[in-house]
């Protein structure tokens, strides 16, 4: 069953990726699309606990930095998915979340994630941008993730249920 | 963050594990004990996964360290490597798994992509026809003021044009992945690699002007950096005083895309509306030289070290690219039709 559900969190990932670089470019606003992978990070996070998201964080971190187009230092996605996976791992309970809190959690987490992947960026001098500019897109990419919650997190969680549905009673 | 601060109630259901688990093993917190607790719960994952369920604080903290140590050394390996670093063979297997995948992808739903173009059209048709009417209205009026001269110009400039492309096709392509803009790297992929004939350090165009270079290639796609990019620089000249200069990438996609010209002679003032094309390099790589980039909409004036900063609106729509095409050496082995210069198939 952990081969399977790491295959099945694997897969969701691909899926995920794919979908935000070849479909939503041509639904984006100034080219902020929804990151996709960061949502499937915090389901694995709210529906298995901050190990398995952190883990599943750095290999979508590791597809997001070396699958193409990308073109900046590798590592960088990575390191920002694992944090969102510790993130998003701290507010998960034994029972299942409520709405507002899996909005809030996606909210932070994509505050988060995109925040560190951009100052890993200044940090290395791999990113030429302002201040203002990187909120900007900080806080767009936010409201799409958020935006997107209701359409993506209950699939991805419905899915990590079926390979474990006796979840709901521990 | 602050959800955690939100129920209080959470926190000492999962603090309780501790002193448990703390009643299993009565060692020490020495020196010994700590790395074979660490082995035993990698083979804990390994085999049950049982321990996901249990927010066990120490396991968490050393897998987060083991993790951040990973992302550290994949980011030093690829920071100190540069062109050459020990990724790029991952990079490159990854870029011909997921290339295809991506190509295939943009294929399926490209006809639902194409669905807010058609909102865009409408909602801009009506300025768009009112600034097409003005546009014409004003060049019937400098045709009919030029004279013979500037008719004699174009021929000329027609004949260098030629020869200047002589030696010169295209590979046509289509977009079929781009980058986010939370990478903050503006990089697309295309849907032709080295069996349509595209190699690295390739200038990339499309029907309105220059739209990048090409970074790497598989066999079936290329990744391509987009001159809006912060990390790219184009040798470019303006049209009107043939004067040199580089421009530089922002960044910024959409509608305020925009480029910095730096020239290389500070007393030059760009002025407003002139055309920027690229200079070209030796052989035609990264950039060839002759194709249009811009026009010039602001300039600033650096008072204190006397420099000029102009900025540029590129002709490229780079919110909606399509289809481009890559420049190639003219007779080049390619999978897919190529346009030479003169037009013709081959």
């Amino acid at each position: 069953v952990s081969a399977l559900r790491a295959l099945a969190a694997l897969a969701a990932v691909v899926v995920a990726l794919v979908v935000q670089v070849s479909v939503f470019p041509a639904f984006a606003w100034q080219g902020v699309t929804p990151n996709l992978c960061l949502l499937v990070v915090v389901a694995a996070a709210l529906a298995r606990g901050p190990q398995f998201a952190m883990l599943l964080g750095f290999a979508a971190g590791v597809l997001l930095d070396l699958a193409p187009p990308a073109d900046h230092v590798a590592g960088r996605w990575a390191l920002a998915l694992v944090v969102v996976g510790l993130v998003a791992g701290r507010v998960r309970q034994d029972l299942r979340p409520t709405a507002t809190a899996v909005v809030a959690t996606v909210a932070a987490s994509s505050f988060v994630g995109t925040s560190v992947y951009a100052l890993s960026g200044l940090l290395l001098g791999d990113l030429h941008a302002d201040v203002p500019g990187l909120l900007e897109v900080i806080g767009v990419s936010l409201v799409w993730d958020v935006l997107l919650t209701p359409l993506v997190l209950p699939l991805v969680l419905g899915m990590f249920d079926r390979l474990e549905p006796s979840r709901v009673t521990a | 963050m602050s959800l955690t601060h939100d129920r209080p109630t959470d926190r000492p259901t999962i603090g309780s594990f501790e002193p448990v688990r703390g009643g299993d093993r009565p060692a020490p917190r020495g020196s010994l004990p700590r790395p074979r607790s660490e082995r035993r719960w990698r083979r804990g994952v390994r085999r049950t996964g049982a321990r996901f369920d249990q927010p066990d604080r120490r396991s968490v903290r050393s897998l987060l360290v083991a993790l951040v140590l990973a992302c550290a050394t994949l980011v030093t390996l690829d920071y100190h490597g540069g062109p050459d670093s020990p990724l790029e063979p991952a990079r490159q297997a990854m870029g011909s798994i997921f290339g295809p995948v991506e190509d295939a992808t943009a294929r399926v739903v490209r006809p639902l992509t194409e669905v807010p173009g058609w909102f865009r059209t409408q909602d801009s048709l009506r300025h768009r026809i009112t600034a097409l009417e003005s546009e014409n209205a004003r060049l019937r009026g400098q045709v009919a003021t030029a004279g013979p001269d500037r008719n004699r110009l174009a021929e000329y400039d027609g004949l260098t044009r030629t020869a200047r492309e002589n030696g010169l096709a295209l590979v046509p392509s289509r977009v079929v992945a781009m980058g986010p803009a939370q990478s903050f790297s503006r990089t697309v992929t295309i849907d032709a690699g080295t069996a349509a004939g595209v190699r690295p350090d390739m200038t990339v165009v499309n029907d309105d002007g220059l739209v990048g270079r090409v970074l790497r290639t598989t066999r079936t796609t290329a990744t391509v950096l987009l001159i809006l990019d912060g990390n790219s620089v184009v040798g470019a000249r303006l049209g009107d005083s043939l004067e040199a200069g580089y421009l530089r990438g922002r960044g910024v996609i959409g509608n305020d895309g925009r480029l910095d010209l730096e020239l290389v002679d500070d007393t030059v003032v760009p002025a407003r509306g002139d055309v920027v094309v690229t200079w070209g390099s030796e052989d035609g790589a990264p950039y060839v030289a002759g194709v249009p980039v811009g026009q010039v909409t602001q300039v600033f004036a650096n008072l204190r070290d006397q420099t000029q900063r102009a900025v540029i609106r590129p002709y490229v729509d780079f919110s909606a690219l399509d289809v481009v095409g890559v420049v190639v050496p003219s007779g080049t082995r390619s999978d897919r039709a190529v346009i030479e210069a003169d037009g013709s198939l081959q």
